[in-house]
């Protein structure tokens, strides 16, 4: 363990650098396509038109529109900090070009400083697979290695998949998530762009994992992107994402829709690290369907914006699949966390696991919810839910609401949630030997997420234990 | 999960119309202006609250049809309304007893001289309305659930007209139990409104024990109980009830306990009866040190629904809460558990768990569990846990390996999932009479 007072901005090393204060900084870019402010067919229309769309998708657009409209805002048990969303402030689509470059040379000068302070190139030089950068509603850099396109891997935006492959993404394109899942995946049904659509094919095994980066620039912009990642028979591929966005006085809206479809043996894993500015509503959708012997993980590491709700789900379609959410969350000062997991168990022989890690600092808030469904006439599914909280100062709070429902004799379900704070002898314990009371919690702390941490890509792991030593910063004391 | 359509009815027919809180408040002529007020105000109330729906969280996974207050009416009581009553004898020792009949007295208690003599009030509520108007209105309906049910705690406000009424001075400590008796049968389609105020002294003890039974097993009944137990500082409370209304009852049993400072309150609820019941069980840490420990064992079989919502609420520091919920279903049965661990700012110190247990024993049961917390203070150990599951195998092995049928085997383990509750009444004459009602649900 290196000792955390030296880890401030200054002295890092380069890498992945996803704390608030390097992410805090945006440049006055004169955008080419602007929706304009607010939400109206016309909107829609419009980026239907700059995208150059099927009238199918325009049609998909409109109808989720009206599914949006007709939708409450689910006040009554989500947080009434969801009625500080002003719709018609927000602007839907902006962006510099249509086609994403493909050399980094070619990246507009100003966009490529955004993201070179982001170290996307460098990162992409050192180990990635394949790489998306969406600055704003349009991925303004993309690129995968040429051996992945060899054998058939196809990494590209939402439209450009829905465009050029309609016979591998229409198919699955908004039925894991329907456009009425919930009032926001209606949303981002209706105004979506960008976003990363994957096809692997069967039997391939990406070995290195796809990254995707979202920045959001411009205030009161909203940032919709769409995922859908398919992996054939027996294929594998890992995904990362990251985002960003500037400090802005107003507030922004980030919806996104994740679907993740693994076919008969396949394995995706699906990792986050959700570090926007705090004037972000992050409302984000990401469910995957797992059929026979698939597999699907999702990490979900949640650390910035004002409010996230985020649930991230397997529907266990197939018998033997394997549904698994590691969950971490840090809630300071003015931020809610409410995240969670869904597992909807619908065959015999399968299996779930929960995992969820959320501290609160100052008044900051971090809420557990989630739900565990198996239907009747199953044989042998199994649940284990496990989710602990941390809780560092007086006013810090947490909440935890699993829902479980359990229908037949031939299933189990286990869940355990407890709350704690940093145990006093611990702190006592580690002055005693000379640390200060400051770096004592941090390492607490650090201790306390450690296990769901070891998990994570080694890049993410370092850098996700230097930034909750960063965060404990004057939380003591 | 599909939210559902079918809409409440609360028509106004029936329990819901004017003409029947009217005809509850001229039984109160009497009864003193507050009384009239209170009872006004209450029925104001539920006309103005909206029915519950599934798509309010403390509905969830909750059957809203079946509460339909259109074909029931309140008991009238003509003649003898100690006909048919079952005389009930399996609990012997008790420092009083009283028997209702759809809400009428048909055993007024005989309270020993001596603790009259130290002021204890064991009497029907409507005589203690009538007697100790000051004493019962510091305390009557102060302390509800509030855990969804606020309509239906209006309801019971407006009609209640009886039931059992408990105070235990300051210092005086009675070991036998104070058993309550609440048939229902008296006529078909008739409404019972059910209250408990039990006020527990400080530094004093005492245990009450509420069994609510059906005469015939036939008759189709309404239930809304409400019961609050207040424990003084320092004062030992036990509170037990034992749900068995026949298979026809729709019933609320809606339940505050609250603590003082170091008091020690422990409440058992078993839930055998009735086609619905809908139980809140709101456990209140008012006092610094105080102690709530709040179980409850049930067996749904049938299309039965048992649907509990629990809340334990930390309003000072150093408190300790320990809930334990256990449910056994066979056939169709559902059950549901929504519990809440709620620590205030100001709780520091607390220690605070939740435990449900679900035990499926057929195909097509079905458990919902939502345990809940929401800890605003940092210096609190907190927990809950669910586990929903059938007999383990290996269990059922080690008896088979033993030589003990599967079938004997596996009633053991079910007998045995029970006895933990069971086991837990400090009253032998209650846990066998318990365990041979469960014994014989669970076999039948």
């Amino acid at each position: 363990m290196s000792d955390p007072a030296t880890n401030t901005p200054e002295t890092e090393a380069p890498g992945l650098d996803f704390d608030r204060d390097i992410g805090n900084f945006h440049y006055d870019t004169k955008y080419e396509h602007d929706a304009g402010v607010g939400l109206r067919p016309e909107t829609l229309d419009y980026i239907a038109d700059v995208k150059g769309e099927d009238d199918w998708i325009r049609a998909f657009r409109h109808k989720a529109l009206k599914i949006f409209e007709s939708k409450p805002i689910p006040t009554h048990w989500a947080s009434k900090d969801l009625e500080a969303i002003d719709y018609d402030k927000i602007r839907y689509y902006l962006s510099t070009g249509q086609r994403p470059t493909r050399s980094w040379d070619e990246v507009p000068d100003d966009v490529k400083k955004t993201f070179e302070r982001l170290g996307i190139p460098e990162q992409e030089r050192k180990f990635l697979a394949g790489v998306e950068a969406q600055f704003d509603s349009e991925a303004s850099y993309s690129n995968m290695k040429e051996e992945l396109a060899k054998q058939g891997v196809i990494f590209v935006g939402s439209t450009e998949g829905l465009m050029e492959h309609p016979e591998i993404f229409r198919k699955y394109f908004g039925k894991v998530i329907p456009a009425g899942d919930n009032k926001f995946s209606a949303l981002n049904s209706a105004v979506f762009s960008g976003g990363s659509f994957i096809y692997v094919p069967p039997g391939v095994k990406v070995k290195q994992p796809l990254q995707a980066y979202f920045r959001i620039n411009a205030e009161n912009f909203g940032q919709f992107e769409r995922t859908l990642i398919i992996a054939d028979e027996g294929a594998e591929v890992t995904y990362m994402e990251g985002c960003t966005a500037p400090k802005f006085e107003t507030t922004t809206l980030h919806s996104a829709v994740v679907e993740l479809v693994a076919l008969k043996g396949a394995k995706i894993q699906y990792i986050t690290v959700q570090n926007w500015s705090a004037n972000v509503f992050n409302l984000v959708t990401k469910r995957g369907m797992a059929m026979d012997d698939a597999e699907i993980k999702w990490i979900d590491c949640n650390i910035g914006s004002r409010l996230t709700m985020k649930y991230p789900g397997v529907v266990l379609r197939g018998k033997n699949s394997r549904g698994e959410v590691l969950s971490i969350a840090l809630a300071h000062d003015g931020q809610h966390q409410d995240t969670g997991a869904k597992m909807v168990h619908a065959a015999d022989n399968t299996t779930s696991t929960i995992t969820s890690k959320s501290i609160s600092i100052g008044k900051g808030r971090a809420t557990y919810r989630g739900l565990v469904t198996m239907p009747k006439h199953l044989q042998n599914c199994k649940n284990n839910t496990e989710c602990d909280a941390l809780l560092i100062n007086d006013n810090s709070c947490t909440d935890t609401y699993p829902a479980i429902t359990v229908r037949g004799d031939g299933n189990s379900v286990q869940h355990e949630a407890s709350v704690s704070k940093v145990s006093a002898e611990q702190i006592f314990y580690m002055m005693q030997r000379g640390l200060k009371e400051e770096q004592a919690m941090s390492l607490a702390v650090n201790g306390f997420v450690n296990d769901l941490i070891r998990e994570f890509p080694m890049e993410y792991s370092v850098e996700l234990k230097r930034l909750i030593e960063l965060e404990m910063e004057g939380s003591v004391g | 999960m599909s939210l559902d359509r079918n809409q409440p009815e609360v028509a106004d027919a029936g329990l819901g119309s004017s003409s029947v809180f009217q005809e509850c408040l001229s039984g109160f002529g009497w009864a003193a202006p507050w009384i009239h007020k209170l009872k006004q105000d209450a029925w104001e109330r539920f006309q103005r609250l909206p029915a519950p729906h599934r798509k309010d969280e403390q509905w969830r996974f909750a059957s809203v049809q079946d509460l339909a207050l259109d074909s029931f009416r309140l008991p009238v009581v003509a003649g003898d309304s100690s006909a048919g009553v079952p005389s009930f004898d399996a609990i012997r020792n008790a420092s009083a007893r009283m028997v209702f009949h759809d809400d009428a007295l048909v055993e007024a208690p005989r309270l020993p001289d001596t603790l009259r003599e130290q002021g204890v009030i064991y009497c029907p509520m409507d005589e203690a309305l009538r007697e100790y108007p000051e004493l019962v209105r510091e305390h009557l309906l102060t302390r509800l659930p509030g855990i969804g049910s606020q309509k239906y705690e209006s309801l019971h406000a407006a009609l209640f007209h009886n039931g059992t009424f408990l105070y235990v001075p300051a210092n005086v400590e009675i070991a036998e139990p104070f058993i309550t008796v609440h048939w229902s049968g008296l006529d078909d389609g008739t409404a019972l409104f059910p209250h408990t105020l039990v006020v527990v002294g400080d530094n004093a003890r005492a245990t009450v024990l509420d069994l609510f039974q059906s005469v015939d097993p036939g008759t189709r009944h309404f239930v809304c109980g409400v019961s609050d137990v207040y424990a003084g500082a320092g004062s030992h409370v036990h509170y037990e009830t034992v749900q068995n209304w026949n298979l026809n009852t729709v019933a609320f049993h809606l339940n505050s306990a609250s603590a003082e400072r170091d008091a020690a309150l422990k409440s058992i609820t078993v839930n055998l009866g009735s086609a619905h019941t809908r139980n809140e069980q709101h456990c209140r840490i008012l006092g610094a040190g105080a102690s709530v420990d709040t179980d409850s064992l049930t067996v749904a079989k049938g299309t039965q629904e048992i649907d509990q919502r629990t809340l334990q609420t930390h309003s000072a520091p150093n408190g300790h809460s320990d809930l334990l919920f256990k449910n056994a279903l066979l056939d169709d049965a559902r059950t549901i558990f929504s519990g809440l661990i709620r620590v205030d700012e100001v709780a520091q110190q607390t220690d605070a768990y939740q435990t449900n247990r679900n035990l499926l024993l057929s195909d097509t049961a079905e458990a919902n569990s939502l345990p809940g917390l929401q800890i605003a203070a940092n210096d609190v150990k907190c927990s809950h846990g669910a586990t929903t599951g059938s007999i383990d195998d290996t269990n059922i092995f080690y008896f088979l390996s033993r030589g003990i049928p599967r079938r004997m085997a596996e009633e053991l383990i079910v007998f045995g999932f029970f006895e933990e509750i069971v086991s837990r009444f400090d009253n032998d004459e209650l846990s066998d009479f318990v365990r041979e009602l469960v014994q014989n649900k669970f076999r039948n």
